[in-house]
């Protein structure tokens, strides 16, 4: 009988994986009825698979059998492979043991489209309310929201997940449409406003009634599918810039396409998937949220493509050199964050160290900041008289020279996509 | 120089400040017990642990330090390093003799080695609170033995007990040789010496003992591990960097 729950679980959680989010921070949700979990404060990375993805969660489909065709997805109808679905209570099962052996912080649950949204929206729903008020489990629980489902069920999911997410899958309207005519991102705005409206109204009015049920407390979230169409980096940039905008996102996953079908219209089955282009469009996110920068400083007409060899944060300092040098002993703490090898650690120890007496080289070195990157964009206390200005091209060789790039082993034909 | 010798404790610590500020030593070199090597032509002062003397350090040091700050200097502590025994010390003084704010002096190498220190335990602690795996036993109870390169026992206690409150557990640190229970109520510390029929690889408590369900959810942890992975994006050099290989032991789904 051992089989039988091995091989749904092998089928359901390699189906799931193509789904990159993997946090379980943000809520706030204690153990208040000596249950079992708490999803209180950071999330916790219990393993890590040998592709280097963390493991947080237990993160798997109900089913994977699904009435829509989407060419990108592994689980789309057309696409011969073996079909499972779990029943409620395995999956219930599943997750307290994994969570009683500190082996998860909680569910990942999503689901392919059986029937219609509202009937795969009930079932999943069946499965965190069993898990919350049965079991009283408070560990963290994302949940998919399922296009199309009804705002009351989204709405009475929302009491008890701590995140919800909706798939943009591609980063614009018509490079979906190419792949997946029955969707639009149209039908996954809908809900993610109406989930965003009714976030800010219960924490209203927890401003007011302090016993006001959690709704969501870790907000919402969304995932593009990079490198199966061909949008520029810009364009994914910009779409991901508005949703945090408008919809108040907490994160934006960006996931590099890998190859399962031989669809004519993506990237054929072998190719590398674009792990860099990954990479420097995370770094990108990351300028965006905790660095200050504009998404327009970074891509625009002039640069529609971030650069493959050196981070987004690099290339905008070179393109910037009127900005520079940056005094580290007088410069703005916003400035400061600008500097390619200093992070936001480095920088608050910088503007608090330096009241007490002006930097020097070997205090930067030991505060932690990338020394050998950042030199050429500061002065310090003992910074040696430098008497010409370096222009952008011979700041980038040095570094890079210096600096043996964790991309260098990566296989070549990888390049050939930029 | 004067070389004072303590009995490796937190309170041990703190008395040698007070003490050295009673004896107006001036450069002090703090050595604990377990790594003193005596030297017949070097004077030793021998720090003898007193609780009213290290709780006025204390009191005085939460005067001009914020709740975090005397959390990471505990936490420093918890370390075990002789350099930060050293470290810790130094720091203190350096909050007495200073007006308040210096903790803030990050060019300043004894704050920094303290804060970096405290980084060093806090990350073994978020460690073993991610790569603890519990066995099921018999009797209910949950257990893992851990091997931590720092005393974090008393820092994962609460983290354990918040999130595991309706099953009993058992965290044992061989290295240590002490543990905490919990009883569905509180934790306790407890010692047993069963290192001797204990395997000290982790994940290995004998089958006979363990619940009969055991097997099933570990094998199944192990299937959903490797499910889970994506070959295509293999990438070793991230897997260690986020996993070292000194933690693997603590992990069922690495072992075959």
């Amino acid at each position: 009988m051992f089989e039988r729950i091995r091989e749904k679980l092998e089928i359901l959680a390699d189906a799931a994986k193509y789904d990159v989010s993997c946090s379980s921070s943000g809520s706030n949700r204690k153990n208040h009825n000596k249950g079992l979990g708490d999803a209180e404060g950071t999330g916790i990375c219990h393993t890590y698979t040998e592709d280097g993805r963390c493991v947080s969660l237990l993160k798997i489909l109900l089913t994977n059998h699904c009435i829509y065709d989407c060419a990108f997805c592994v689980s789309r109808r057309s696409n011969d492979i073996k079909r499972a679905a779990f029943t409620v209570d395995e999956v219930v099962e599943l997750t307290m043991n994994f969570y009683r052996r500190n082996y998860i912080e909680g569910l990942f649950l999503s689901s392919g489209i059986f029937k219609d949204g509202d009937y795969t929206m009930e079932r999943l729903l069946r499965i965190v309310k069993k898990l919350r008020v049965e079991e009283k489990f408070n560990g963290y629980i994302h949940l998919k929201t399922i296009p199309g489902a009804s705002p009351e069920l989204l709405h009475e999911a929302g009491l008890y997940a701590d995140r919800m997410s909706i798939n943009l899958e591609m980063p614009t309207e018509s490079g979906l449409k190419l792949l997946a005519p029955e969707k639009s991102h149209e039908d996954v705005k809908k809900p993610l406003e109406q989930i965003r409206k009714s976030i800010v109204q219960f924490m209203d009015e927890k401003a007011v009634i302090k016993n006001t049920p959690k709704f969501v407390p870790a907000g919402q979230s969304t995932q593009m599918v990079i490198g199966a169409t061909p949008e520029s980096d810009k364009d994914i940039m910009h779409t991901a810039n508005a949703f945090y905008k408008n919809f108040s996102l907490k994160r934006v996953y960006y996931s590099g396409y890998i190859p399962i079908s031989n669809d004519t219209r993506l990237p054929i089955i072998g190719s590398q998937p674009p792990l860099i282009r990954e990479n420097r469009l995370y770094q990108t996110d990351w300028l965006m949220r905790f660095y200050g920068f504009n998404v327009e400083e970074i891509l625009n007409d002039a640069n529609p493509n971030l650069d493959v060899d050196i981070d987004p944060k690099l290339s905008w300092a070179l393109r910037n050199l009127d900005q520079f040098p940056v005094d580290v002993n007088s410069a703005d703490y916003n400035m400061i964050l600008r500097i390619p090898g200093i992070g936001v650690t480095s920088a608050l120890k910088i503007v608090q160290a330096r009241k007490f007496g002006r930097l020097h080289k070997d205090q930067l070195k030991k505060i932690g900041i990338s020394f050998n990157r950042a030199r050429h964009f500061i002065r310090y206390a003992d910074s040696p008289i430098q008497l010409r200005d370096f222009e952008a091209g011979h700041i980038k060789g040095v570094i890079l020279s210096e600096s043996s790039s964790k991309y260098l082993k990566t296989p070549a034909n990888q390049l050939s996509l930029f | 120089m004067e070389i004072y010798v303590f009995d490796g404790t937190l309170e041990g610590i703190l008395t040698s400040v007070f003490d050295s500020y009673e004896r107006k030593s001036t450069l002090v070199k703090l050595v604990s017990t377990e790594h003193h090597l005596p030297d017949v032509f070097q004077e030793t002062y021998t720090v003898i642990s007193d609780d009213t003397k290290a709780k006025r350090v204390w009191k005085g040091l939460q005067k001009k330090l914020e709740p975090d700050w005397m959390k990471r200097f505990y936490k420093s502590f918890l370390s075990e390093q002789p350099q930060t025994f050293q470290d810790l010390f130094d720091f203190a003084h350096y909050i007495f003799d200073n007006p308040p704010g210096v903790e803030d002096n990050f060019g300043n190498p004894v704050v920094l080695a303290v804060s970096q220190m405290d980084r060093k335990v806090h990350r073994e602690k978020h460690r073993m609170e991610a790569f603890i795996r519990f066995q099921q036993t018999g009797d209910g109870i949950f257990y893992a033995h851990i091997d931590p390169d720092f005393n974090v026992l008393p820092l994962i206690s609460d983290h354990f007990r918040k999130r595991y409150a309706d099953q009993k557990w058992i965290i044992f640190d061989l290295k240590r040789k002490y543990g905490l229970f919990f009883d569905l109520d509180k934790v306790e510390e407890i010692t047993f010496d069963f290192t001797s029929e204990m395997s000290s690889s982790l994940n290995t408590l004998p089958a006979q003992i363990l619940d009969p369900k055991e097997e099933l959810y570990s094998l199944l942890w192990k299937d959903y591990f490797r499910s889970t992975n994506i070959p295509s994006r293999k990438n070793m050099k991230l897997h260690i960097r986020h996993v070292p290989k000194r933690y693997w032991k603590y992990l069922s789904e690495k072992q075959i």
